[in-house]
């Protein structure tokens, strides 16, 4: 093989944050579900500690033999919401400390699937798992929730909507991370494994091995060698360079699978940044020639970048799922944060670049007194674009108790800081308060 | 089992002697090797046969050791890994 390309692999990990971000085995608890909860959570204790208990030795040990970090190790379950509903127990925040302890005796990073899939209605375990979020996730350290609130095929359920605006401002009492481990969706996907949105699928197989890459710095890399050539050089130099990255995340699921004598499910196509410095997708929209995320030109230049990913990434590998596409959280994302700081970027302009990415409002600290009702329409607007656009979007914001605009929340770790970002003033309760579900729009008839 | 080895960093005496004694001494064979200057920094590849049940974290971790002595940077990865993102 020739020096220069083995030399752009070493490259790719050694200086440009190249990585492998998450291993996701995902499991599901259908075969534990028991009219009582005890025994429930017994059965799922064990499952888990099982099947996932060479997860992590496997991962390092693909780590040693091919030299590319595995940032994560992680699992996802069915939602609980289905789980537990045969138990009646009157919330199921016992259901979520065995999947927190679960999750400590593999020693994974983050478990996701404390969920519920309410975009046409809820069943009775819905609206028990919904009241118990913010103390199951205040009362935990590894457990994730999503709530899926619409759909292209369902429409979006107001309810739902208005009730997890009440939700996210009862947990940031709690404790201000609650948030950070909890997503609302549209469109949720069921073989995602990123968190905090990951959760199982029921049409999924018993277990199954899915793979998140990520890559913003290796792309960033790349695009400086092409500097004021044109769009289109931008296009493909992205899609050869994608390529790379999922081939990698395709071999290292393929032997993880192997490993763990079970199935490769997906890759997710992803670009997440994390805090440090050249692992940002916001630099990668600046190396395109913008002199700030945020400014004019950003919608499109993300609308490229993500799309020249997905092509670039869907003949890597067999199967492609998750999200796949760019993640523009701006705590773990040290272009955004400067963004923000800067007064370029703001809640508005993050509403629009959901709209040609990944996935939505995300890791966006907010001042602690914005009223439950202004989340919720943060939400509905964030689930109509998806709605309509056919696609997953999801908001994960975090009001910080005592903050206001401008002042700084440090989360730590890979979800790095976030100055709080100010919301609209003008209030949005009457329509949240009206309730009911926003219909199916006319492009979900397709049969 | 075979696997790429690189040796970077700033060109001196005894980089090849010090690797290739240390490979010799724990009887991985040498199949291929190739040494540039790029970037103004001395780089090595080193294609070699390892038996199968190679642990690859202490034999990172002892490689690391010696470049540490060396002053250079030496990895080792399955060439697996750069067959995968070059080659269709």
């Amino acid at each position: 093989m020739e020096t220069e390309k083995i030399m752009e692999t070493v490259n790719m990990i050694t200086n440009e944050n190249l990585d492998v971000r998450t291993i996701t085995m995902s499991i599901s608890l259908l075969d534990c579900i028991d009219s009582d909860s005890d025994t429930a959570c017994r059965k799922i204790y064990n499952k888990i500690t099982t099947k996932v208990r060479d997860l992590v030795k496997v991962g390092q040990q693909i780590e040693a033999e091919y030299g590319i970090p595995i940032t994560n190790k992680r699992v996802t379950v069915t939602p609980i919401a289905i789980v537990a509903a045969a138990s009646h127990d009157k919330d199921y925040v016992k259901y979520a400390k065995t999947l927190d302890r679960a999750a400590h005796t593999i020693g994974i990073d983050f478990i996701g699937g404390y969920s519920a899939l309410v975009q046409k209605g809820f069943q009775q375990g819905d609206h028990t798992l919904l009241n118990s979020l913010p103390e199951a996730l205040a009362e935990t350290e590894l457990v994730c929730a999503s709530v899926n609130v619409g759909s292209t095929r369902s429409g979006i359920n107001m309810d739902a909507v208005a009730q997890m605006g009440e939700v996210i401002v009862d947990a940031s009492k709690r404790d201000v991370m609650t948030n950070a481990k909890m997503v609302v969706f549209c469109n949720a996907v069921e073989d995602n494994p990123f968190m905090a949105g990951g959760f199982q699928g029921i049409s999924e197989p018993d277990v199954v091995i899915n793979v998140g890459v990520s890559g913003p710095g290796v792309v960033k890399a790349a695009l400086e060698k092409v500097k004021g050539q044109s769009m289109d050089v931008v296009a493909e130099t992205i899609k050869k360079t994608a390529f790379k990255v999922t081939r990698m995340g395709q071999l290292v699921g393929t032997l993880a699978a192997q490993k763990l004598h079970t199935q490769f499910g997906i890759v997710d196509l992803s670009l997440a940044p994390t805090p440090a410095v050249g692992d940002s997708v916001a630099q990668i929209l600046e190396e395109i020639g913008l002199e700030s995320v945020g400014t004019h030109g950003t919608t499109a230049a993300l609308a490229l970048l993500n799309d020249a990913v997905k092509k670039g990434g869907i003949m890597a590998c067999s199967h492609v799922g998750g999200l796949s596409g760019a993640f523009i959280p701006v705590s773990e994302d040290a272009g955004m944060i400067d963004a923000v700081t800067a007064g370029h970027l703001n809640i508005d302009k993050l509403e629009a670049m959901t709209a040609v990415c990944s996935v939505g409002l995300d890791m966006i600290a907010i001042p602690g007194d914005t009223p439950a009702t202004t989340i919720s329409a943060m939400i509905a607007d964030e689930a109509a674009i998806g709605m309509i656009n056919n696609k997953t979007t999801a908001v994960r914001v975090i009001p910080v108790p005592g903050k206001d605009v401008g002042d700084i929340v440090e989360f730590g770790g890979l979800l790095g800081h976030a100055p709080v970002m100010s919301v609209n003033q003008a209030s949005s309760a009457e329509m949240i308060q009206r309730g009911g579900t926003i219909p199916a729009p006319i492009h979900s008839f397709k049969n | 089992m075979r696997a790429i080895l690189t040796t970077i960093g700033q060109d001196k005496v005894g980089i090849i002697a010090g690797v290739s004694q240390y490979l010799a001494e724990h009887a991985i064979n040498i199949l291929d090797v190739s040494q540039t200057i790029m970037e103004g920094d001395f780089t090595m590849m080193m294609l070699v046969d390892l038996p199968q049940e190679t642990d690859f974290q202490s034999l990172t971790a002892k490689l690391n050791e010696l470049g540490t002595k060396l002053g250079v940077e030496i990895n080792i990865r399955n060439e697996e890994i750069y067959r995968a993102m070059h080659q269709l």
